[in-house]
């Protein structure tokens, strides 16, 4: 703990000292160095390789304990925070120019801040160190996100932020002290003693609210749709990417512990995950805010990994190792997943926003002919995020498919009802998910501008675009060739979870190489079916013509498809759940020559409103009647004074106090 | 290797059968069997016309939805007959390369920046999502029924299972629904009107010609055979004569066509805003079906 907050706080002040061209090398550097270390230790804990025993003593000392969760985990956020540095890079300048040196160099400095943290935050098992760390994340991404000050939002955004994630910390904090009972130290690994003592569900349940707030569960992720389109596209693709997965990290770190209850904990997760999935993706689909839709569906995933993790401790409470170890493997994979194709869209996303100075979708289209190398990282990204063969997320879902069916066809009655309607609810999530992006993919993309577009926009820089590229590598390999990855991870979740039943992989790798048989399949039809299309159009030389406009020849881009109505139908049948709604004035009949017209589109997010503004109105208003002694004149606080003092004299006169 | 031969075997002659049953009940002779197919070949030799909007998406995603369904077709069980890729959970495989050829359907509409084919789009896209749950909960409650794992385990068992064929005709007839609406036909859509406020499909194509279009007309073709490949496999038993299954085979897939001509001829189009109705009422006869399954296996 003391050597982190010692090397935090000397890389802080020398990045912030240090010249500004300098500055950005040494943040470089200082990753490098935290990358390289912290994934060489990750690594040789994967591979079973010895530690050599002067640094395992320094380790040891410090209070670090590397297990395969956590090594994954710091795999994770070291591959995603190397493409968010490299993104920034080629990001960061057009916003540098109106804001103070000293304020990018800060980002800078919380950016490292950040990743250090984060790795903290999967190393330290103590209660302390662990919330220290938490700290230091929660506050390094609130300076990341508050990196536009100046821009109307961005500050309240941050601070919503800032107070939500404090609530969490609070519930954290009770936990580990509830759990603490009967030890000295407060620890991850108190847990086990206590659960085997006590009830279970109501200290998970605490853990489980504090973690959720970090991960954006339903009726906890409020935080989420308003701090990531305030903040820089990096940092929403690392804050998405990886932070909230830690949220994640201390569920698993928790469940790991868990004895009793676990029938209950686990059914009880995947309904509220399942809702939670449907939930996000379902106000998605309503959002013209390209970011605020990113940031509904990376709730909708922490759903997917909720459902993933219900499973795991459904089976491990039922001793089914098959939907256990399938559960959490599908639910790990599903982060790793999350963590590539959403850096992936956020960095595209934010090349086009970069470019064209607005987040609506309805004021995008045609950008592919402009940007053809984002449009085709955001058109993988949103393959992968639908959950469609051949991309890394049809894995990690068909995991999740796997260990629901296998329930299915055994349980008996009431699991099988919460297992089926998972099942539907992932159903439903995927529809939706191809739904939402097939629409803003085509919207933002294809066509044509909406908008004139006072310069052409170029193609994203050098540095954003080999940004994009690392993740598509991976999300393609975990697709196409799923064995590799999914192997090791299930032994290793079924060592993690299930110590006692060792899982047999061999069952997992029969289905996953016939998908790769079928996706190898599908990419050799593809090539064919090309090579034919070639042979067929050099003998007959394809010709272009105008869209077809059954007949009117006066088409404009502004009549084109729009986001609003392309949602219009489904926004209807949503309407009882999702408060949405369309406002616009009707022609008059007298009306020849009609004006200009507005049409305007909202839709709210009932729980936000309900669970937070509403109360928190409540309280600006009990506070503002309350501010009513407030005068500002000096007569009246004298008077206050006397009136205290008075008080205090009659009380004790009255011997009261 | 026979599954898949008779599938293909059937995307051939179905799309002709059903526009000759619908020409007989209106009274004409209407063109032969394979009408539909020699239009495909015309197609395939015409050159293209583009959009001067549209870019590579018209030009390559056209043949990621014809490849997608053929390897969806890899998984179907015809009759008894195994399928050529058969492993645990491949219904989800199934399902979802169906959902990728739907999204690169959709992304082809909105390539040419037209101001019609987006309404297709937003149907196409809503009605494959509400279309789902039903083929999902029919799938669920096959596999309590039977405890198979895959497409073909579960069509297998179920006719060893204490099988009874009101079971069969049950599924049949939710899988003659779900077919209606991934084919884009009449109740849900209509396939030969081009009338921009009341269909789906059409309207989605409008801009494609030449090889694209023919690629897509065959993924319809292959998606109809499919289907009807899946409601042979619920009513034929598996334990008859090879010969016998092919000939009965043939013969449901006659009825599946004259079934789908019939209703085509007598029943008008559904309001537009009424489909989703009809879509949830497919889904909720699922259930239905699983509620039974659940009582004959003792499971409530």
């Amino acid at each position: 703990m003391f050597y982190l907050i010692v090397i935090l706080i000397i890389t802080g002040v020398v990045l912030l000292a240090a010249g500004k061209r300098s500055s950005a090398i040494l943040t470089a550097l200082s990753l490098a160095a935290g990358v390289t270390a912290s994934s060489w230790l990750a690594l040789s804990v994967l591979f079973n390789k010895a530690i050599p025993a002067e640094i395992n003593e320094i380790l040891t000392n410090a209070g670090i304990v590397c297990d395969s969760l956590s090594a994954v985990l710091i795999l994770i956020i070291s591959f995603t925070i190397v493409s968010g540095f490299i993104y920034s890079i080629g990001y960061l300048p057009p916003y540098t120019r109106n804001k103070p040196e000293l304020w990018t160099k800060a980002h800078y400095a919380a950016l490292f801040w950040l990743y250090m943290s984060m790795i903290a935050v999967v190393l330290f098992r103590s209660g302390f160190a662990f919330l220290v760390a938490w700290e230091i994340m929660t506050i390094s991404s609130f300076i990341l996100v508050i990196y536009e000050y100046d821009k109307k939002g961005t500050i309240q955004a941050g601070i919503n932020y800032l107070v939500q994630m404090h609530i969490g910390m609070l519930f954290i904090l009770f936990a580990f002290i509830i759990s603490s009972e009967g030890s000295v130290g407060v620890s991850f690994d108190n847990l086990q003693y206590y659960f085997s003592r006590h009830s279970n569900w109501p200290v998970f349940l605490l853990f489980f609210i504090g973690f959720g707030l970090k991960a954006g569960f339903i009726f906890l992720h409020t935080w989420l749709p308003e701090a990531h389109p305030a903040a820089p596209s990096h940092v929403s693709g690392i804050m998405s990417g990886v932070m909230i997965k830690l949220g994640i990290y201390g569920i698993l770190r928790v469940s790991i512990s868990l004895q009793g209850d676990m029938y209950v904990i686990g059914t009880s997760l995947m309904v509220f995950s399942a809702l939670t999935g449907l939930f996000g993706v379902m106000m998605a689909i309503l959002q013209h805010d390209i970011k605020r839709l990113l940031a509904y569906h990376s709730i909708e995933n922490i759903g997917i990994i909720g459902i993933g993790i219900g499973l795991g401790i459904f089976g491990t409470a039922t001793g089914n190792t098959l939907i256990s170890v399938t559960g959490y493997t599908g639910a790990i994979l599903h982060t790793l997943n999350h963590s590539l194709f959403k850096s992936l869209l956020f960095f595209s996303a934010g090349s086009v926003t970069s470019r064209l100075h607005t987040r609506n979708v309805e004021q995008m289209g045609g950008i592919m002919k402009y940007m053809p190398f984002t449009a085709m990282a955001f058109l993988i990204g949103s393959v992968a995020i639908a959950g469609l063969p051949p991309f890394n997320g049809f894995i990690s879902e068909y995991l999740l498919y796997f260990s629901l069916f296998s329930g299915i066809g055994e349980l008996e009655f009431y699991p099988l009802l919460i297992f089926s309607l998972t099942m539907v609810s992932l159903v439903l999530i995927g529809g939706l998910a191809v739904f939402c992006f097939a629409k803003v993919f085509s919207l933002i993309f294809l066509g044509q501008p909406r908008n004139e577009l006072i310069e052409s926009p170029a193609e994203a820089g050098r540095p954003m675009l080999i940004a994009k590229m690392l993740p598509v590598v991976p999300i393609v390999i975990i697709g196409v060739v799923p064995v590799f990855i999914v192997a090791p991870l299930a032994s290793l979740t079924s060592g993690i979870f299930n110590q006692a039943h060792l899982f047999d992989t061999t069952t997992l790798m029969n289905p996953l190489s016939y998908i790769s048989v079928g996706v190898i399949v599908m990419a050799s039809v593809i090539t064919l079916l090309i090579v034919l299309k070639r042979i067929n159009e050099k003998r007959r030389l394809p010709v272009t013509g105008p869209t077809w406009g059954c007949g009117y020849t006066a088409v404009n881009s502004r009549q084109q498809y729009t986001a609003a109505s392309f949602t219009q139908e489904y926004a209807t049948l949503v309407r009882p759940v999702i408060k949405n709604g369309a406002s616009h004035v009707s022609f008059r009949e007298d009306e020849i020559f009609p004006g200009k017209r507005d049409f305007h589109t909202s839709s709210a997010d009932i729980i936000r409103s309900k669970i937070i503004l509403r109360p928190a109105n409540l309280i600006i208003n009990l506070l503002r009647r309350a501010a009513v002694i407030q005068t500002g004149r000096l007569q009246h606080y004298v008077l206050y004074a006397m009136l205290f003092l008075v008080l205090v004299f009659l009380l004790t006169l009255l011997e009261i106090i | 290797m026979i599954a898949l031969g008779l599938i293909l075997l059937t995307s051939l002659f179905t799309a002709g059968l059903i526009v000759r049953v619908k020409s007989i009940a209106s009274g004409r002779r209407g063109p032969g069997l394979f009408q539909p197919l020699k239009n495909i070949w015309v197609l395939f030799r015409k050159g293209s016309v583009y959009s001067e909007v549209s870019g590579i998406i018209t030009r390559t995603a056209p043949i990621m939805v014809l490849s997608a369904l053929l390897v969806a077709s890899l998984m179907v069980p015809v009759a008894g007959f195994p399928p050529l890729i058969s492993f645990r959970a491949d219904f989800i495989l199934f399902a979802y390369l169906m959902a990728f050829s739907r999204f690169m359907m959709i992304i082809i509409s909105f390539d040419s920046g037209s101001s019609f084919e987006g309404m297709g789009a937003s149907r196409e896209a809503l009605y494959g999502m509400l279309i789902e749950p039903a083929l999902f909960v029919l799938i669920a409650g096959l596999t309590v029924f039977t405890g198979g794992t895959s497409l073909a385990t579960i069509f297998d068992l179920t006719h060893r299972e204490g099988y009874s064929y009101v079971f069969g005709l049950i599924v049949a007839y939710i899988i003659g629904n779900i077919t209606v609406v991934e084919n884009s036909r009449i109740p849900v859509d209509d396939p030969k009107t081009h009338l921009e406020l009341t269909m789906i499909h059409e309207v989605m194509v409008l801009d494609l010609s030449g090889f694209n279009l023919a690629v897509i007309q065959l993924t319809s073709l292959l998606k109809f055979a499919i289907f009807g490949s899946l409601i042979a496999s619920a009513v034929i038993p598996w334990d008859l004569a090879p010969a016998i299954r092919i000939i009965m085979f043939f013969a449901v897939q006659l009825l599946f066509a004259s079934a789908i001509g019939m209703t085509e001829s007598f029943r008008s189009r559904y309001k537009m805003n009424r489909n989703q109705q009809y879509l949830l009422t497919i889904s909720l006869i699922s259930v239905l079906f699983f509620v039974i399954i659940l009582f004959t296996k003792n499971i409530f």
